[in-house]
């Protein structure tokens, strides 16, 4: 289950120890913005950050380098020949 | 759209099914136990590109379909007492009780908000001081904490008229219980990408364990899609059963405790019914006593009917891979979409579903 | 209050409905045929069949970016007539206003439709206006009918559609229903969205005219969104449509929305964009057309006509794959999972 997306963070207001304030940050995806609350999010993003938002709450903060883990290790795999058509390259 | 539009780019795609294809070499039977999966594989399609040997079902992982009738009933109940206004996310609106829908409760006179989030419920609360408003809590870890949150909020403003109705559900427990059956015809899992951002991969290994199942963590666009598929196909090859975590820029081996800890302030685990499984011990979760007055079913006095048994109802041994939907003595009798008895009929992608809209080809 | 807000007295027919009618709604929508003020509009003859339509408008809400109430049933009902190949001639307007509605908001609505209705070149010929007890309206409805004429070799159905046949959408889709959806209470999200209400007889009347016999059907996807008008033409015309992913045109604000969501813009509504099937040999000089017009700037092929099974959608997904494309169950709603 669980529709939730990455936006990225433009705004943030209060701060990760103070709950008695209102944890919120404005995130946009293409031009569309939308305040979303912090109170559950894993890591207390930055400016600039991409937040995974479910429901109007940040539940995750991306962090670059696992992003880009995570690519290579699709692309990695796309990439992946099969041994049969490596032998007939050879062959040529 | 950074972090989607990649994982949608077909000059990946592409060889990924090509690869799908030659790692399948052993039968896979796969199953998915989330709504949002169910829903991304049928819209990109990948059923149709799926190698023979390989399966999908789909579990009870949609948290609107277990969503049981007679949970609904009390939903609109409550949608029909005098000052009493309920809040609701959209998914919910049209699913059956055992006499009609929310919607049918709207065209009465109920007065019942679509929400996008939680927090929209207390705008409305704010905005109607005259009105007990109710949100009509369903979801599972991915969204408890929110749900926390926003009680949490609630009790800082003082907002007296707002309060949950928790048939909150948790998602490990539950199918260590359903992988449990000896006959089971499941090979492997493709666990939820979002409910693991909270619970972390970790919480698969017992899978391993006990059940020998293969696990991968997986995302939710097409390359992410066919990149856990590719894992569990290879897995079940090597006769290796472990889990990978294939959605690294969401999901942790640990989860993410801040949540975790908002979920065990509010929350404890409480026996929850579950459509077309019954009530399975400690399966969801109810509000601590200390949160009492934000308790729907405390504040409003609502008593939940006892569950009707479903008979003859064959979810359970369907969402096992056990059985198939004609095989069921109720599919497309007294089951059908417009009147669902189990959790594969509610769901517009569900097993039974898509076999009364599609057929057999489904 | 009473000089600013509608009352009963606005629709029981005696001065204070008069004053109204040449006050507000004369003022702005004046013409010769609806200054006469008869209980009927006389209409002068014209070679050709008669196209008739109505159409009723509640939307809420009744101002929105991109257009209102009024503007919507203007273009709403002209679309409906050039969508069977009718050169719009006149429109009816009946309103039904809510007692205390703002008679500022309601001149506003007005001039918008006297304003859609001289650019369109369709003007109003005739009207009515009542007024019903507070609560038992939602501040305005109003129904439009429109008269038009088809010309006597132009036959343009649903049921007209060939296999080989091109689909051509006129552009983006999905921006008139996210931008509806989101300004409703308790889905507020900012950014560029505007409904794309607009007016296509013009746009019509230039392919019919290029491209004579070659314009098999032509449908304005509004409520239930492509999907579910290409259901109904596949159905007619008895054929299965196959879609790409790939070819649809959509406005990254609105695939952002959608995704935020969980709605597919495929099944959201459109207030200025037509779905054309066309002869298959002659798409690609039909698109090429109607992308020089400022209504079908953004226009694509995105599918086609195929042997099949009669009635049947499918849509081609980018990883090879294909589904199928259902028509529209109900209102489609934001979604959690």
């Amino acid at each position: 289950m669980c529709l939730a997306i990455p936006m990225k963070v433009e705004k943030i207001e209060g701060n990760p120890d103070d709950f008695t304030r209102n944890q919120i940050a404005v995130v946009n995806m293409n031009g569309i913005s939308k305040e979303v609350r912090l109170d559950v999010v894993d890591r207390w993003p930055e400016i600039g950050d991409y937040v995974i938002v479910h429901a109007g709450f940040a539940i995750h903060s991306l962090d670059e380098e696992d992003a880009k883990k995570n690519i290579e290790l699709i692309r990695e795999l796309a990439s992946h020949m099969p041994e049969e058509m490596l032998l007939s390259g050879d062959e040529q | 759209m950074k972090h989607i539009d990649e994982y949608r780019d077909t000059t990946l795609v592409k060889p990924l099914v090509a690869e799908l294809a030659r790692s399948v070499t052993r039968p896979v039977r796969v199953m998915e136990v989330c709504g949002t999966h169910t829903m991304a594989i049928f819209r990109n399609g990948i059923r149709s590109v799926l190698p023979e040997k390989m399966e999908i079902v789909s579990g009870p992982g949609c948290p609107v379909c277990v969503t049981s009738a007679s949970h609904m009933d009390a939903f609109i109940t409550m949608s029909e007492l005098p000052d009493v206004r309920v809040a609701v996310f959209g998914d919910l609106f049209r699913v059956p009780g055992s006499n009609g829908s929310l919607a049918q409760a709207s065209s009465r006179g109920a007065r019942i908000d679509i929400i996008y989030s939680p927090m929209d419920a207390l705008d409305i609360a704010r905005n109607n001081p005259g009105d007990m408003v109710v949100f009509l809590g369903v979801g599972f870890e991915t969204t408890t904490p929110a749900i926390g949150a926003t009680i949490l909020a609630a009790q800082r403003e003082q907002l007296d008229n707002f309060c949950v109705f928790s048939t909150h559900k948790v998602i490990p427990g539950p199918l260590e219980q359903l992988m449990q059956d000896p006959e089971l015809k499941i090979n492997a899992l493709l666990c939820p990408g979002h409910v693991s951002a909270i619970i972390g991969a970790g919480a698969y290994q017992p899978f391993v364990d006990k059940f020998g199942l293969c696990c991968v963590v997986a995302g939710f666009e097409p390359a992410d899609l066919l990149n856990g598929l590719i894992l569990l196909a290879r897995q079940v090859g090597d006769n290796h059963p472990r889990v990978e975590n294939m959605y690294p820029r969401v999901v942790s081996w640990e989860g993410n405790r801040r949540a975790l800890g908002m979920v065990e302030e509010i929350f404890e685990p409480a026996d929850m019914e579950w459509r077309g499984l019954g009530i399975l011990p400690l399966s969801g979760l109810a509000i601590r006593e200390k949160y009492a007055r934000f308790d729907a079913e405390k504040r409003l006095n609502i008593s939940v009917p006892a569950a009707e048994e479903a008979k003859g109802c064959l979810c359970g041994q369907i969402l096992k891979g056990k059985t198939t939907p004609p095989l069921c003595p109720l599919f497309d009798k007294r089951c059908t979409p417009a009147n669902p008895i189990g959790p594969c009929m509610v769901s517009s992608e569900g097993t039974c579903a898509a076999y009364h809209k599609y057929g057999r080809d489904a | 209050m009473s000089d600013n807000t509608i009352l009963l007295d606005h629709g029981s027919g005696g001065i204070a409905s008069q004053d109204l009618i040449s006050g507000l709604f004369l003022k702005h929508l004046d013409n010769p045929v609806l200054r006469t003020l008869e209980d009927c509009a006389v209409l002068d003859n014209q070679p050709g069949r008669l196209a008739f339509s109505t159409d009723s408008y509640v939307v809420d809400p009744i101002f929105f970016p991109g257009g209102d109430i009024g503007k919507l049933a203007v273009h709403g009902t002209i679309n409906d007539l050039a969508m069977r190949g009718a050169r719009p001639l006149c429109l009816s307007l009946g309103m039904i206003l809510e007692e205390g509605m703002n008679i500022d908001d309601l001149e506003k609505i007005v001039i918008s439709i006297g304003q859609a209705s001289t650019d369109s070149h369709v003007p109003i010929v005739t009207g009515d206006t009542k007024v019903v007890p507070k609560g038992k309206g939602d501040k305005i409805f109003i129904n439009t009918s429109g008269i038009g004429i088809v010309a006597d070799e132009v036959s343009i159905s649903s049921t007209n559609g060939q296999a080989g046949d091109a689909v051509i959408l006129s552009g983006t889709m999905g921006d008139h229903g996210i931008t509806i959806m989101t300004r409703r209470a308790g889905i507020s999200m900012h950014g560029n969205l505007r409904s794309d209400t607009m007016p296509l007889h013009r746009m019509v009347a230039l392919l019919l005219e290029q491209f004579p016999g070659k314009i098999h059907a032509l449908r304005d996807p509004t409520r239930g969104g492509v999907a579910t008008s290409l259901n109904e033409i596949a159905a007619g015309s008895k054929l299965s449509i196959i879609m790409e992913e790939e070819l649809l045109p959509i406005r990254p604000e609105v695939r952002a929305a959608c995704e935020i969501l969980g709605l597919e813009p495929l099944f959201l509504a459109n207030e200025g964009k037509c779905l054309a099937i066309v002869d298959g040999s002659r798409a690609e000089e039909i698109l090429r057309l109607m992308r020089t017009t400022a209504e079908g700037r953004e226009a694509a092929i995105i599918g086609r006509l195929v042997d099949g099974k009669s009635g049947r959608v499918l849509i081609n997904t980018p990883v090879g794959g294909s589904r199928v494309v259902a028509p529209l169950h109900g209102e489609p709603l934001p979604r959690i999972c």
